[in-house]
């Protein structure tokens, strides 16, 4: 019982021979994203009429009972998951094959295994209270069809995203979730300000899906064969007889002998599973050795599907867009820039575990940036004003550190922060949505304090939710976030890109991860503390010298939320609590977590960690919620009742240090000064050369053309016409001439006759 | 000296067609151009008689001399029973007149 139980599980991966995936088809699963499609079109084609018709109840009507369809089929794929064995968990339900190209072979097939079972779960749930929530946040917006209507279709597309058993599929998802993401920022895309929010994230994401869809490619081509460098220097492209290979995998008649493995390029992530995690088929062995250019090719297809991840989960650099996408109605952010679109990269590098922990280099750059993230978004949060800006901020941190978790390895860890993260900061901002709809859309949380009186569900739900997020124990963000941490100490093979194996950088991402773990508590509890303590600061005479002009809307108390909003808080910060109890680490219970357990079949990646005990497990928790604990202490100390003066007098003192991290760190102005300003020099390059080189061919070709138009026109003119013209006035005039003949007189036809018949008499004289 | 020989006739006939002739395209009276027809025809009756007997022997000069007679009565019946019409019509027998076919 000394063993710390990850490296039992260790030994066993390594051990015992893991087989080809068993699948268990069932034929409902189409259904799950299904409703929210419909209800999506119905909304989209009729939702005009029939909200004027019937009344905003039909449209969420529609929408709400989409998601419950939806979340009610789900349930019964999980029971049914419940009921198989943990090795033979997958359901599969293929429709139809989309197209086949070449080895290209694309299947509408859906698939669920623990980890999409748990996102499709997560995703149908929270969407569910979150449409909930929506009825009363919008409840005054007179587009309130369209608003649904793109809800229902975000969920459609995350469910296909996670649901996908291909990479087309997902990818699918992918871009639709980032289309609904724009749609649902851009929402009120009547102010400026907002549709270049929505404008950013889809132009940013772009950025990032370059990279996936690369990553996708380089791998696809890797699967496919191997490069040989021939003796006399060229390199030469040899491609693995798939059939061939596969046949050798089942002669061999290791891992279940009696199926065969596919072996060679696919889009299916079953089947890329299978290939590359049986060890006898080589195909890790063969990923392993390639490289391309030097540089080793499962790092490169890591880095790549990474950044297709950081666009999509908002990381160093990528981040940019989140921030502003706050811009959009604040149960969009909490449901697609929280809970689950944002989480789409975490999960697809927990998806594709078995390619990540291949490579070293690509493990320790996810963890890396995962963690520089977390770092560097806490300590921005530290002194924003906007609500929804600190929770922003705090989901790219958190994002960060699933990504730390994803990245040494702990892939179930990664998945439970996902989980524990999606309730407590879709509570955390479902709560200030209830702010800044009790304070009449004041976002400014200088302008707020004193909520607490007044909006009693609203605090305690953000109470908990700061719990849960900074980590205490009994508060679910505590078992997640320490997992992740602790892993990360104990993970020693992690390697940084272009440098190669880095001993330490577990420990150092780790001292990261707790510094950002203090900052975290530090900005949660500063945003609770002047958003609910102290005394109300809206309305009339407040003296920052920002209220002019939105003043009237502050005369109003701040009054407590509908039902239909503090239910759904209540919901979410219960679910915030609960999910601790899927996540109580062995060391507490001598078994293993039940989310790892639960999850283990999906993730059969093989990580080494080093070997500790449980004593210094106990120290690192320890060390944990100290690092919690003393963020709650200062925030405290400095914002309780807004009473203090060191905020400020610390402010004054660090005036400079403290406006760059105010200013973002300029993050912003350096692409602008960059990417923008490269990009639009770039296109009035390019403009310029449209303008004059183009253009003026173009015109030349057209004054050419007109020329010889001209002349054209001319020879038609007074040649052919000319021509014409004197072949009907010759007619004319010589049937002028000769229609004097035609007299019509029998007399002078007679002499004409007699002429010629004297004529014919003469010659025949004259001839003889 | 009083022989006939095959040129008196032809002479004869050669007369008669010429006056013929000259009656037809000259006249302006459509009785006049009639008979200059006549003529013509009987100029040609002359010469099938008198080839009749001096060169082929028999009576086939004389039989179509006969036919040419009749047709000519006939043919002289219609071209009065025309000139009547048109006299009737438009009370004038002037052949040059005679234009209403022509529009």
């Amino acid at each position: 019982m000394e063993h710390a139980e990850h490296t039992l599980q260790a030994a066993a991966h390594l051990t015992q021979q893991l087989g080809p995936l068993a699948t268990h088809a069932v034929s409902y699963l189409w259904l799950i994203p299904l409703f929210p499609l419909v209800g999506a079109f119905i909304n989209a084609t009729m939702g005009v009429r029939l909200q004027r018709k019937f009344g905003k109840s039909l449209v969420h009507g529609i929408s709400i009972g989409a998601m419950a369809l939806s979340f009610i089929t789900a349930c019964v794929a999980f029971v049914t998951l419940l009921g198989l064995d943990s090795e033979h968990r997958f359901l599969q339900d293929t429709l139809w094959n989309i197209f086949t190209a070449g080895k290209v072979s694309v299947d509408l097939g859906f698939a669920l295994d623990p980890l999409s079972m748990m996102m499709t779960l997560i995703i149908t749930f929270i969407g569910m209270l979150i449409h909930v929530f929506s009825t009363g946040y919008m409840a005054d917006e007179p587009s309130y069809w369209r608003f649904f209507a793109y809800l229902n279709l975000f969920i459609f597309s995350m469910l296909l995203l996670v649901m996908g058993d291909n990479f087309v599929l997902m990818f699918f998802g992918w871009e639709g979730v980032g289309l609904c993401s724009y749609l649902l920022i851009a929402f009120w895309y009547t102010d400026p300000q907002k549709a270049a929010a929505g404008m950013k994230a889809f132009v940013v994401n772009r950025f990032g899906d370059f990279g996936f869809i690369l990553g996708l490619f380089l791998l696809f081509w890797a699967l496919g064969g191997a490069w040989h460098k021939a003796p006399d220097g060229r390199t030469t492209y040899v491609e693995t007889d798939a059939h061939a290979a596969a046949y050798v995998a089942a002669a061999r008649g290791e891992g279940h002998g009696a199926s065969h493995v596919e072996v060679g390029p696919t889009l299916n992530f079953r089947q890329l599973r299978d290939q590359v995690v049986i060890t006898s088929t080589g195909v890790a062995e063969n990923l392993k050795s390639q490289t391309v250019f030097g540089f080793g090719l499962l790092a490169m297809v890591g880095i790549l599907l990474f950044v297709g991840a950081m666009g999509k989960s908002a990381q160093l650099p990528l981040h940019v867009w989140l921030p502003d996408a706050m811009a959009g109605p604040t149960p969009v952010s909490a449901l697609i820039h929280a809970a689950t679109m944002v989480t789409a990269g975490v999960y697809m590098v927990a998806r594709l575990n078995f390619i990540f922990a291949l490579s070293p280099t690509a493990m320790g750059w996810v963890a890396f940036i995962g963690a520089l993230t977390a770092l560097f978004a806490a300590s921005i949060g530290f002194f924003q004003y906007d609500i929804k800006k600190v929770l922003a901020y705090s989901t790219v941190s958190q994002l960060g550190f699933m990504f730390i978790g994803v990245g040494v390895g702990a892939y179930w860890a990664g998945a439970y922060h996902l989980l524990t993260h999606a309730f407590f900061k879709a509570t955390l901002f479902l709560g200030s949505g209830s702010v800044i709809l009790g304070c009449h859309h004041e976002q400014d949380m200088r302008k707020m304090g004193g909520l607490g009186k007044l909006m009693p569900v609203t605090k305690w739900t953000y109470l908990v939710a700061c719990f849960a997020i900074a980590g205490f124990p009994w508060a679910s963000g505590f078992y997640s976030k320490d997992e992740i941490l602790w892993k990360a100490f104990t993970q020693e093979g992690l390697a940084f890109p272009l440098l190669g194996m880095t001993p330490h950088l577990g420990q150092l991402i780790y001292l990261m991860g707790i510094v950002a773990a203090t900052g975290t508590s530090f900005y949660m509890f500063r945003s609770y503390y002047m958003t609910f303590t102290g005394e109300y600061r809206g309305g009339h005479g407040h003296d920052d010298g920002h209220g002019h002009g939105d003043d009237h809307g502050h005369a109003h108390v701040p009054h407590e939320s509908p039902r239909s909003i503090t239910f759904v808080l209540v919901a979410l910060a219960t679910g915030a609590v609960l999910a601790a109890v899927i996540g109580i680490p062995y060391a507490w219970t001598g078994h293993a977590p039940l989310l790892e357990a639960w999850l283990e079949p999906a993730l059969p990646a093989i990580v080494k960690f080093a070997e500790a005990s449980h004593s210094t497990e106990y120290l690192f928790q320890f060390i944990g919620v100290s690092a919690g604990a003393i963020g709650w202490f200062f925030a405290r100390r400095l914002y309780k009742d807004n009473q203090s003066q060191v905020p400020a007098r610390l402010q004054e003192r660090w005036k400079r240090a403290w406006t760059v991290v105010y200013n973002k760190y300029y993050v912003d102005e350096l692409y602008q000064g960059t990417v923008i300003r490269g990009s639009v020099g770039l296109a009035r390059v390019l403009s310029w050369f449209d303008k004059y080189l183009v253009d003026g061919l173009v015109n030349l070709a057209g004054a050419v053309t007109r020329a010889f138009a001209n002349i054209d026109g001319a020879i038609d003119r007074y040649l052919v016409d000319g021509a014409v013209n004197l072949v009907a006035n010759s007619t004319l005039s010589a049937g002028s001439i000769l229609r004097r003949v035609q007299t019509g007189r029998i007399q002078t036809y007679l002499y004409g006759a007699l002429v010629g018949a004297i004529a014919i008499v003469l010659i025949n004289f004259i001839i003889q | 000296m009083a022989h006939l020989t095959l040129n008196h006739f032809l002479v004869i006939g050669a007369l008669l067609f010429g006056f013929g002739m000259l009656a037809v395209v000259t006249r302006r009276n459509a009785v006049a151009v009639l008979m200059g027809i006549e003529l013509i025809l009987n100029a040609a009756n002359l010469n099938l008689v008198a080839f009749g007997r001096y060169v082929a022997g028999g009576i086939s000069g004389q039989v179509f001399s006969l036919f040419v007679i009749v047709l000519a009565a006939a043919e002289a019946a219609v071209g009065l029973a025309i000139i009547l019409t048109l006299y009737q019509m438009s009370r004038n027998i002037d052949a040059s007149q005679a234009t209403t076919l022509k529009q």
